[in-house]
């Protein structure tokens, strides 16, 4: 029968056998001259810091930013107010006021019924890109920067002036 | 006892002081940055060009720092430990000879405040002394971690000093004198005593570190047993003079060390340069750069350790000093006195 201490079923054990300290070890210069070696190695080692503000790490393909509102090839907002995303939110960060689009603003928005408010409240959104994936008029991604910090819990309430999509001329 | 005697001595414990001040608020500084740099990071490096301005950054966010002194503690004893500590640190640099004698005019000028002839002995008091301004400040406190922790120091302390004394006494077997300046210039150009005394560098080396409450025997501080230390109850700049002393100290423990083993402001060539008729007051002055040289590698030494070896565990420290450190300095001290015997110095 073999002994418990013996098996090992991942192959990785290793059984150490603790020894008493030798002469060397024991007056452990040796070892502490070895690790300031080591240490000073390391001063002239390159930093693994990025220095934030000025450098940035590249995002990742599907990195999960700051919300924007999305127009269409026309310039038209592309938002119809159905309300999927503030449904789909498991943070309810979403809200959102729909209008009807009067006649004449058919330039603005692609349907007939558009978002007159549309609120993020960024402390409360946790990215997740819910509201994205329920969008079925692709009109909200989560493709931009980190959220910026603030003092004041107002300002991170994000409207659709902070949002929506800049037009291209 | 003239008026310029007068003179010339202020304005050098002023430029001491000065010297010591900057050095051990700069030593802040190098702490954070060669703590970064040995582990890949780059240290603080915001306030002005290579984060330069950040100690006085920090000086003035503790000098405007809220100061609390708690209700039930000793409001004099309180204040005095911080101030103590302070001035301890500052009284040690007096017997370092900086430098040969200056001419100046007709005048010479010796860089050593006071040649005191038993200079030696004064450090050693003064660096004892320098425990009692924690163990006031531990004790005024009312706090019972903050006693524990200068118990702690205190107990180190005497430990440690005992086998610093010890391989002391085996330097001054060789040099035959207390006094720091002719302990200095026996030590002309590279005739150093670290190839005399190595074991006994070690020894004091060591103890120093634990003097200094520095890693690997910081246990005066601990923020896992003891709330913080003796400074639990410290705020603003009272705390700021606890941490900057210990600084100070530093700077006058690397410049003892300079002093006693590796030969103060003597470098190697000094009397080439003599003879090759360079005046003087330049190679005093080159002299003094080398003490200061000197002085910052061990500064870089210090602060080296704290971020490459562990700190021990108490009773270790305590194993270490009295079992491992005073034994071995007292055989260096019969080892230096058989040496000596038989070669009949």
């Amino acid at each position: 029968m073999e002994k418990l201490e013996n098996i090992s079923l991942t192959g990785r054990k290793k059984v150490l056998e603790k020894k008493p300290m030798n002469f060397m070890e024991r007056i452990y210069l040796p070892s502490i001259v070895q690790g300031l070696a080591i240490t000073f190695k390391h001063l002239f080692r390159k930093k693994a810091t990025i220095q934030y503000p000025e450098q940035k790490r590249e995002f990742s393909a599907n990195f999960r930013g700051i919300h924007s509102l999305k127009r269409d090839e026309e310039g038209k907002e592309r938002c119809t107010a159905c309300g999927l995303c503030a449904l789909s939110c498991p943070a309810e960060a979403i809200t959102m006021i729909a209008d009807e689009r009067k006649p004449g603003e058919e330039a603005l928005y692609r349907e007939e019924k558009y978002a007159r408010v549309y609120e993020i409240n960024m402390l409360r959104c946790i990215f997740c890109g819910f509201c994205e994936e329920a969008c079925p008029k692709q009109a909200i991604y989560l493709d931009g920067d980190i959220a910026p910090a603030d003092v004041d819990r107002k300002n991170f309430i994000y409207g659709k002036d902070k949002l929506l999509e800049p037009l291209l001329k | 006892m003239d008026i310029a005697f007068i003179i010339e001595k202020a304005i050098l414990i002023s430029v001491v002081l000065g010297i010591s001040l900057v050095t051990a608020m700069y030593t802040t500084l190098a702490e954070r940055k060669i703590a970064g740099f040995l582990q890949d990071r780059h240290g603080p490096n915001r306030a002005g060009p290579f984060g330069l301005l950040q100690p006085l950054a920090d000086g003035v966010k503790l000098f405007t720092k809220e100061e609390i002194i708690p209700r039930e503690a000793n409001r004099f004893l309180f204040i005095l430990g911080p101030s103590l500590a302070m001035l301890m640190a500052c009284v040690g640099t007096a017997v370092i000879p900086w430098g040969e004698e200056l001419q100046i005019g007709d005048r010479t000028v010796s860089l050593q405040i006071a040649d005191v002839n038993i200079g030696i002995l004064y450090v050693f008091g003064v660096v004892a002394l320098g425990v009692y301004g924690i163990m006031i400040g531990g004790w005024a406190s009312n706090n019972k971690y903050s006693l524990l922790s200068s118990i702690r120091a205190a107990s180190q302390n005497i430990s440690y000093e005992i086998s610093m004394g010890l391989s002391l006494i085996a330097l001054l077997m060789m040099t035959g004198t207390l006094s720091l300046g002719e302990i200095v210039e026996q030590q002309r150009g590279i005739n150093w005593n670290i190839w005399y005394q190595p074991i006994g560098f070690i020894i004091f080396l060591t103890c120093s570190f634990a003097e200094t409450n520095r890693n690997p025997f910081d246990l005066v501080e601990c923020e896992t047993e003891l709330v913080g230390g003796y400074h639990t109850e410290y705020s603003s700049m009272k705390l700021g003079f606890f941490l900057f002393a210990e600084y100070i100290n530093i700077f006058v423990t690397s410049a003892v060390m300079a002093t006693l083993y590796f030969g103060g402001y003597n470098f190697p060539g000094m009397d080439a340069l003599a003879e090759a008729g360079v005046a003087q007051n330049w190679i005093t002055l080159i002299g003094v750069a080398a003490l200061l040289i000197k002085i910052l590698f061990f500064i870089f030494f210090f602060i080296w350790v704290r971020w490459t070896v562990p700190r021990f565990r108490y009773d270790q420290l305590m194993r270490l000093g009295w079992n491992v450190m005073i034994p071995l300095a007292i055989a260096n001290i019969v080892i230096t006195g058989v040496v000596m015997y038989l070669f009949g110095l």
